[in-house]
């Protein structure tokens, strides 16, 4: 199962990254929102992975580790905030340069 | 009166601002009214400082660090707030007929007046970080008034160059005050004093010491650090006579003074600082021979004196210590009057050039004398008052002992310094008074107004005083000065005029005979006026190579990671976080075991199955924007299951909304973009950015894969044993939020909060651009009536879901995103506007009054004494209900929930207002 997960948040941040490498903006928000999916898993398995033990007091015995689920919970609905903000720049910065590259410059579309 | 005394200056730096309009008498007077209340205050301040006492004042600022807001008025501190108000009074009156009348006289003496306010604040200051703040003040008002004339270009350079190596200076002052101040255990100057000892002996002795001489010798214009002060002339001349003979520079040897007690006494010191001295103090005077500027010659003798003191101070001495105080005093009067005089003359001549002037004495006879009677003074005439300070300092160097060679090159180096000395003195004089005849056609110079005299007139009869009855004038504020530097009991001295036929007399002679032969025969018989050799290795010139080189790098390296591309930088970023990361593993990747694993089944190879193929998919497909899109949300729904199947009930509900709400919000946003991605990237180049991202994803995931199967001790355990009795929640990750971590919550709602904000204050100016053949023609009506009947429900849901979220999985952040996720599937289906009339919602008032409700909880625990944001939870019993179990920080759960159902929702429907209005109920 580790292989699993740490081979689909490789999978992910390498996709991520291709993407964010591209010169359109719209490639570059799919790579960011693939990236933080990529870094939110990485930061939930740092506390190891368990099956059916969620951190609730005297669900079970034992328990996932509840901290680095708080941590990620904060990021996932700040990565939206990102996400729509960078959309949004995205759209202003089409507007004002008649181009979606993320350097302004390119050709026309 | 002390706190008044250091306030007063500030103060009064609004009057001549106030009073610009007037006239310049006006403002002029209304400056000087901060002087004349000084020394007002000082004299009555006196008596008791005079007695042996001293005023001492202190208020607490910031206790935890040792910084308190202590005054005291000691000797020295009289000593040099007479000076700087005596002098500052002088300079103000000087400054009312020295300024051309289009430069703004009320910006001046308002610098002049927050100058005087910091050198003040230096002086009475009893805490040597109260010290610090005071001495960045007096670099950063020096600053200003150096570059008083900014539309000049050597003006704004000598200002910058000032700062930047005064800055310096600071910086290094700041690292050895703290040292000292953690070796000493307190930085109150009067303690400090008594530790002296305890200092000397510490092992960072030697570091506290270089770092607050490097301080000291950057303001005091000391060897190597010299050169910004020949530049700083640039500033008008009232400007240098304020600050480069009488205060600013004085700071750095005033420090010195303070800190003697505490510092001095060491070889360490003796070599450091009295070798800086020596070295500055025939490095001027030699240098200020071969100046044809008035104020260059004024400024290179100001360092040569500079470099007297030190050498005094350097001396462990406290007789060479008494004669240090001297000379400050001595050197403050006659070098403020020299530099009114070199004002006078560039004022009648429009020169200061020494080649050019001439015989001046038939058209500026009063002026002359004046400038002779101080020139005298600065060269060490009999009768005045620089004689004496200079009888004493030859007197010191004779009794050097125990060390070595220096104990004859001190005495004789000085001797030489004091031929230059006396060489450049005559040159001031002669070169221009006399030396030649001015030509009276070309510009017809006139004696200066009355009252621009009398600053000069004051400043040379204290020299004649002084010099002549030392013990009448100077003595009893030299002593109480002295006492307060040494530290208790003054040695033997004696201000006597004439002590006999002795060693010191000699070397004056010596250095009076040798000075006037030095300069008559440099005249004749090398002609000082062709002079032109300057060194290519001067400091200024090194200062400039250092910063252009400093710029060129900066430039290059700017260049090279930020060329305008921001694809480039995006690059650079990614490939030096590999190569950081990469670096712990370069030297091979250690041997480790299998501690923890867990067996694969079926369903888990499925989704990730899907989760592959659906990113592989996203990748191929990318440029079919909409494909990709869909292809992504189905990346994310795996992603929510991975965190469902892992124990992980909140994310996968957060995640699984956000999904829905980032979509939406793509797919809102798709119109306004072009709908396909052109291939622009060669093969090349999508190579190496594939290598690149698969080295990410290989780091990443390795990563991943050793710390799941790595055993490893993890922090929260505390949390889940304190969960429910200190958080009163079974659900550990909410209590962690909205308690344990609440701060923490509390910002990244902010963060929020301001996301959403600054995509309102975007979309504010944006025109509706679109493609109207792209904008969606028709709005489903299965949604629309979905949506319209899901609505209750689903706010049933996050009510139910937010209720229960600190025992149970829910909570603000999840309840938010699922109301805002079925507000947002209503404005879709339906048109915002007839959901706006439906439900009129203020999106940008529930943000605010959540942060505020967030604040409130927070807050309330002020008034229970606690700090910000502890919760406090108990049972309730209503009736029918029964038992229920409250804590305030549901309240600021409450508050989360607000600012994500505004922030998600005000984000959805400002992107929406874009789009075309066709909804069916519009």
């Amino acid at each position: 199962m580790e292989l699993l997960l740490a081979s689909a948040i490789g999978l992910l941040a390498a996709a991520g990254v291709y993407l964010c490498l591209r010169a359109r903006t719209f490639a570059v928000v799919l790579g960011l929102t693939l990236l933080s999916y990529a870094v939110n898993l990485f930061v939930f398995v740092a506390g190891g992975i368990r099956i059916g033990q969620p951190p609730i007091v005297g669900a079970a015995v034992a328990m996932a580790d509840p901290l680095p689920q708080a941590l990620v919970l904060t990021a996932i609905v700040i990565g939206f905030g990102m996400t729509a903000y960078l959309v949004v720049l995205s759209i202003r910065a089409r507007a004002a340069t008649a181009s979606d590259h993320v350097d302004g410059g390119g050709a026309p579309p | 009166m002390l706190f008044w005394l250091a306030a007063l200056p500030f103060a009064g730096a609004a009057l001549p601002v106030l009073s610009r309009t007037r006239g310049r008498t006006a403002i002029a007077w209304s400056a000087a009214i901060v002087p004349i209340a000084g020394l007002v205050v000082l004299w009555v301040l006196a008596s008791q400082v005079f007695d042996g006492g001293a005023w001492r004042a202190s208020v607490p600022w910031m206790e935890g660090i040792g910084l308190n807001f202590s005054l005291r008025l000691d000797g020295l501190a009289l000593l040099f707030c007479g000076l700087i108000f005596v002098i500052g009074l002088l300079v103000i009156l000087y400054a009312r007929y020295y300024l051309a009348a289009d430069d703004p006289l009320g910006r001046l003496l308002a610098l002049l007046l927050a100058f005087m306010g910091a050198m003040i604040g230096i002086a009475l200051s009893d805490n040597l970080l109260l010290t610090l703040v005071f001495w960045e003040l007096t670099s950063l008002t020096s600053f200003l008034l150096i570059g008083y004339w900014s539309h000049r270009p050597d003006a704004r350079q000598g200002a910058r160059m000032a700062l930047a190596v005064t800055g310096m200076g600071g910086l290094a002052l700041l690292g050895g005050v703290l040292l000292l101040g953690d070796m000493a255990g307190t930085y109150e100057i009067s303690e400090l004093a008594r530790q002296g000892d305890a200092i000397r002996a510490h092992p960072h002795y030697a570091a506290a010491l270089v770092l607050i001489l490097v301080g000291a010798f950057t303001k005091s214009a000391q060897f190597p650090f010299q050169f910004w002060l020949p530049n700083a002339m640039a500033a008008p001349t009232p400007v240098s006579a304020y600050l480069h003979s009488a205060t600013m520079v004085k700071a750095g040897i005033f420090l010195l003074a303070r800190l003697w007690p505490a510092l001095s006494g060491t070889e360490l010191w003796f070599y450091l600082v009295a070798g800086t001295g020596l070295v500055t103090l025939v490095f001027g005077a030699y240098t200020a021979l071969f100046r044809h500027d008035l104020k260059g010659l004024l400024a290179y003798s100001t360092i040569s004196h500079l470099g007297l003191i030190v050498l005094l101070l350097g001396m462990n001495s406290k007789l060479a210590a008494v004669a240090a105080v001297f000379h400050i005093i001595n050197h403050a009067t006659f070098k403020a009057s020299l530099f009114m005089a070199a004002g006078i003359i560039d004022h009648e001549t429009g020169t200061r050039d020494m080649r050019k002037l001439a015989g001046l004495w038939r058209y500026l006879p009063y002026t002359a004398v004046l400038a002779t009677v101080a020139a005298a003074a600065m060269a060490g005439v009999p009768l005045l008052n620089g004689f004496l300070s200079k009888e004493m300092f030859f007197a010191e160097t004779l009794t050097l002992r125990d060390v070595g060679a220096l104990s004859w090159i001190v005495p004789a180096v000085s001797t030489f310094a004091g031929v230059f000395s006396v060489a450049y003195s005559t040159r001031f004089i002669h070169d221009v008074f006399f030396n030649g005849e001015w030509d009276a056609t070309a510009r017809m110079p006139h004696e200066p107004p009355r009252w621009m005299r009398i600053p000069v007139e004051v400043l040379v009869a204290l020299c004649l005083l002084v010099g002549m009855a030392p013990n009448l004038t100077v003595g009893p504020t030299l002593a109480v000065a002295a006492a307060s530097v040494v530290g208790g009991t003054l040695p033997e001295y004696s201000l006597a005029i004439w002590h006999g036929f002795n060693l010191p007399l000699a070397m004056s002679l010596i250095a009076t005979l040798l000075g006037l032969v030095l300069y008559f025969g440099a005249q004749r018989i090398y002609n000082l006026h062709a002079f032109e050799g300057r060194s290519p290795w001067t400091g200024a010139r090194l200062y400039q190579v250092v910063i252009v080189s400093l710029a060129k790098f900066a430039r290059r390296f700017t260049h090279f990671t930020a060329n305008g591309s921001l694809q480039r930088q995006v690059i650079v970023l990614v490939a030096v976080t590999l190569a950081v990361g990469w670096w712990p593993f370069a030297g091979g990747i250690p041997e480790r075991v299998l501690d923890r694993y867990t067996p694969i089944d079926a369903i888990a190879v499925i989704g990730w199955l899907v989760l592959v193929i659906a990113l592989g998919a996203t990748v191929t497909l990318h440029r079919q924007r909409l494909t990709a899109l869909i292809l992504v949300g189905a990346v994310g729904l795996m992603v929510a299951a991975a965190f469902a199947r892992f124990s992980a009930p909140d994310l996968a509900l957060t995640q699984l909304t956000v999904e829905v709400a980032t979509i939406l919000l793509m797919l809102l946003a798709l119109p306004l973009l072009p709908a396909t991605t052109p291939i622009e990237s060669s093969q090349l180049r999508r190579a190496r950015d594939g290598i690149i991202a698969a080295a990410c994803g290989l780091g990443l995931g390795g990563t991943a894969w050793w710390m799941m199967t790595t055993a490893g001790s993890s922090v929260s355990s505390e949390h889940v044993a304190r969960s429910v009795p200190g958080g009163g929640g079974t659900n550990v990750v909410n209590v962690i939020l909205v308690d344990f971590r609440g701060f923490d919550t509390y910002g990244e709602i902010t963060v929020l909060a301001v996301a959403a904000l600054g995509i309102v204050a975007l979309l504010g100016g944006a025109s509706s651009e679109r493609e109207s053949d792209e904008a969606p023609s028709f709005r489903p009506a299965m949604l629309a009536l979905l949506a319209r009947a899901l609505l209750p429900l689903s706010l049933l849901l996050s009510a139910y879901l937010l209720l229960r979220g600190h025992n149970l999985p829910g909570g603000g952040f999840v309840a938010g995103l699922i109301t805002g996720a079925i507000l947002a599937v209503l404005y879709v289906g339906n048109g915002a506007a007839w959901s706006r009339r439906q439900l009129p919602l203020d999106f940008p008032g529930l943000l605010v009054a959540g942060l505020a409700m967030a604040t409130a909880t927070g807050l309330g625990a002020w008034l229970f004494g606690r700090p910000f944001l502890t919760s406090a939870h108990g049972h309730v019993h209503p009736p029918i209900i029964g038992d229920l179990h409250l804590a305030t920080a549901a309240l600021f759960d409450l508050g989360v929930y607000l600012v994500v159902v505004g922030a998600t929702m005000l984000i959805l429907e400002r992107l929406g207002r874009l789009m075309p209005e066709r909804g069916v109920g519009s």
